[in-house]
């Protein structure tokens, strides 16, 4: 037998996934605490002994690959000029790279943004602005302004070529990667370089910088956050490999503790004749993360943003029990539902989480009035052929009934405007393999697809409350 | 500042207005002619203009208008420009600005007075407009807004 571990080190605990890879097939799982913050190699041990429980024996592994969420996840702040161009383009390229976006920022940097910047602590600064050829004033002023600051972590350039020297002797005294502009041209996004190279600057440096090497006896190679794994897995499902082709364009929904994150590869082409898009290009490979949209972390905003009677009507509960249950989330991070009002909640928080974050991660079509009759004109990808929708996490898996917080990333006759999937597949990644999948791609990419096919599952029918 | 040789031109249309064809002649003749020019094509709401010229450190805008809404579309261009601190940016319009029948001075001083350097009336050809380029740059060169003439 040939086996692969994939590890995760994750913010509350550091997750195992043992592979066949002759079989396709999972061995086995372990889970650890997380121990970052003293030592990675406790957690790494703890998780190591419960997945040797679980298989009798750990076997000898071909592949131990790992990939990192903990410590903050990848903390960047993104820099760019005009908001809705370069700085928009910055922060693509940071969320397509699996970063955590603690800042982002648009034209001079201010002294109060540099403070911010300071308290911030990034571990990476993505800086750009400018077309190739374009302004180069703002982005010199911001790599002085870094400079004199002395920002410690690592910079990546990613702005006007033109001023690529003049801000390297800038920022002589700062780790400096210089890469491609992530727009070179007006309204051409190039994000692939940058992505790259904030990778390889997470590879050559962050995880040693977080502690994570401790750990290095145990796995071969830290190659990437966490959510850019889960991001190279739907890849992968989507496009498929050499030898085998995958599902073809799709959609990932992550809710998480503090997050949701949705994932879509697709062009986003528009479905509507001779519509017109405008706004900036999408990358095909499209990543959003929602601040505000976190199952306890952020579930007091959860229900701002979907509205406190939508989500007492969707639990049956009153608006005073809800938000007293969500105090005590906010309080403990880590707590499992474990009465029916909590089971009820949950999935109305899940509900909604999953609609709003895939509200704002489609594009949006409208009508505009001219002169020589009315114009469809779309913004963002029109997602609305996808074929595949898939839902990872715990909180999605383990809510009972997956397939009632799928469906609210639907179209809605009611909201015509959002181009969401009509009548796509709902599938639920039961074992928490996307990001396995997409680790192992790495190395082999045939056995992570298959195995990926084997273990989504049909999100089953739903359940009626209280059932 | 980076020294730079080719000039860089803005050009769309503005304002719900989908005549692209006019629009894209003159692009494609400000190319040959050795500019580098950034299109935003139809339906170019005015503060599009502005931000790509931002991005792209423009040196001219050229701002078509056919459906003859090009007095509201156009209102306020000048000073938008001034708040994204393109204060000296050189501002062309052109096309079928108005709607009715109006002598060409008045409708060009209406655009001049909104702060554009030049108003091209229907039917200019693309060599008036490189001419008139040339010189204003070559102006600029002199520290003066535009040619005189």
């Amino acid at each position: 037998m040939t086996a692969a571990l994939l590890i995760d080190f994750g913010s509350t605990y550091t997750k195992l996934r043992a592979i066949d890879l002759e079989r396709r097939a999972v061995l086995g799982a372990g889970q650890g605490p997380s121990t970052i913050a003293s030592d990675v190699r406790i957690g790494m041990k703890a998780a190591l002994a419960d997945l040797g429980q679980r298989l009798g024996t750990l076997p000898k592994f071909k592949y131990r690959l790992a990939s990192s969420s903990a410590a903050g996840g990848l903390r960047m702040v993104t820099i760019g000029l005009v908001r809705e161009l370069t700085a928009e383009a910055a922060r693509q390229a940071a969320l397509g790279a699996g970063a955590k976006l603690v800042g982002s920022f648009a034209y001079r940097l201010t002294t109060a943004d540099l403070e911010k910047i300071t308290l911030l602590a990034p571990d990476i600064v993505l800086l750009a602005g400018g077309t190739d050829g374009g302004n180069s004033e703002v982005i010199l002023h911001n790599a002085r302004a870094l400079a004199t600051r002395r920002i410690s972590c690592p910079i990546v350039y990613a702005g006007n070529r033109a001023a690529a020297d003049a801000a390297a002797s800038l920022l002589a005294g700062s780790t400096l990667i210089t890469t491609d502009n992530v727009m070179p041209e007006f309204n051409v996004l190039d994000i692939e370089p940058a992505r790259a190279a904030i990778r390889n600057v997470f590879i050559d440096r962050i995880v040693h910088a977080k502690g994570i090497d401790r750990a290095s006896a145990e796995f071969d190679r830290v190659l990437m956050p966490t959510p850019a794994a889960v991001m190279e897995g739907a890849r992968l499902i989507a496009d498929g490999c050499a030898s085998s082709s995958g599902l073809g364009e799709l959609m990932v929904i992550d809710p998480g503790g503090a997050t949701t994150d949705v994932h879509s590869v697709a062009g986003g082409e528009p479905q509507t004749p001779g519509a017109m898009r405008r706004g900036l290009p999408e990358p095909r490979v499209k990543r959003t993360v929602e601040g505000d949209l976190g199952m306890r972390h952020n579930a007091a905003t959860i229900v701002a943003a979907a509205g406190s009677n939508t989500i007492a009507r969707e639990a049956g509960l009153p608006a005073q029990r809800i938000a007293a249950l969500v105090e005590n989330y906010a309080r403990e991070v880590e707590h499992l539902p474990d009465s029916a009002d909590e089971l009820a909640l949950d999935r109305a928080l899940a509900r909604a989480a999953v609609g709003i974050a895939v509200t704002r991660h489609c594009g949006s079509i409208e009508t505009v009035y001219t002169v020589n009759g009315p114009v469809a004109v779309q913004q963002g990808k029109d997602l609305s052929a996808l074929k595949t929708v898939i839902g990872t996490g715990g909180a999605l898996v383990h809510s009972g009934d997956p397939r009632a917080a799928l469906r609210m990333a639907l179209a809605d006759p009611a909201a015509p405007q959002s181009l969401r999937p009509r009548a796509p597949r709902l599938l639920v990644d039961r074992d928490y393999l996307l990001y396995a999948c997409g680790l192992l791609g790495a190395v082999e990419p045939e056995a992570a697809l298959e195995l990926a096919l084997k273990h989504l599952k049909e999100a089953p029918n739903e359940r009626p409350l209280n059932a | 500042m980076i020294e730079k040789t080719q000039k860089t031109l803005v050009t769309g249309v503005i304002g719900s207005d989908t005549h692209i064809v006019g629009n894209r002649i003159l692009s494609m003749a400000l190319e040959q002619a050795g500019y580098k020019v950034v299109t935003l094509g139809a339906l170019t709401p005015a503060p599009e203009f502005v931000k790509a010229a931002i991005e792209t450190n423009a040196d001219a805008i050229l701002v078509s208008s056919l459906y003859g809404q090009g007095e509201l579309d156009c209102r306020g261009f000048r000073d938008l420009c001034i708040e994204a601190g393109l204060e000296g940016m050189l501002l062309y319009v052109g096309g079928n600005l108005i709607v009715g029948k109006h002598p060409w001075p008045e409708i060009e001083k209406i655009f001049l007075d909104m702060g554009f350097d030049r108003a091209a009336a229907p039917g200019t050809r693309v060599e008036t407009v490189l001419e008139w380029l040339e010189r204003d740059f070559a102006a600029r060169e002199h520290g003066l807004r535009r040619a005189t003439s």
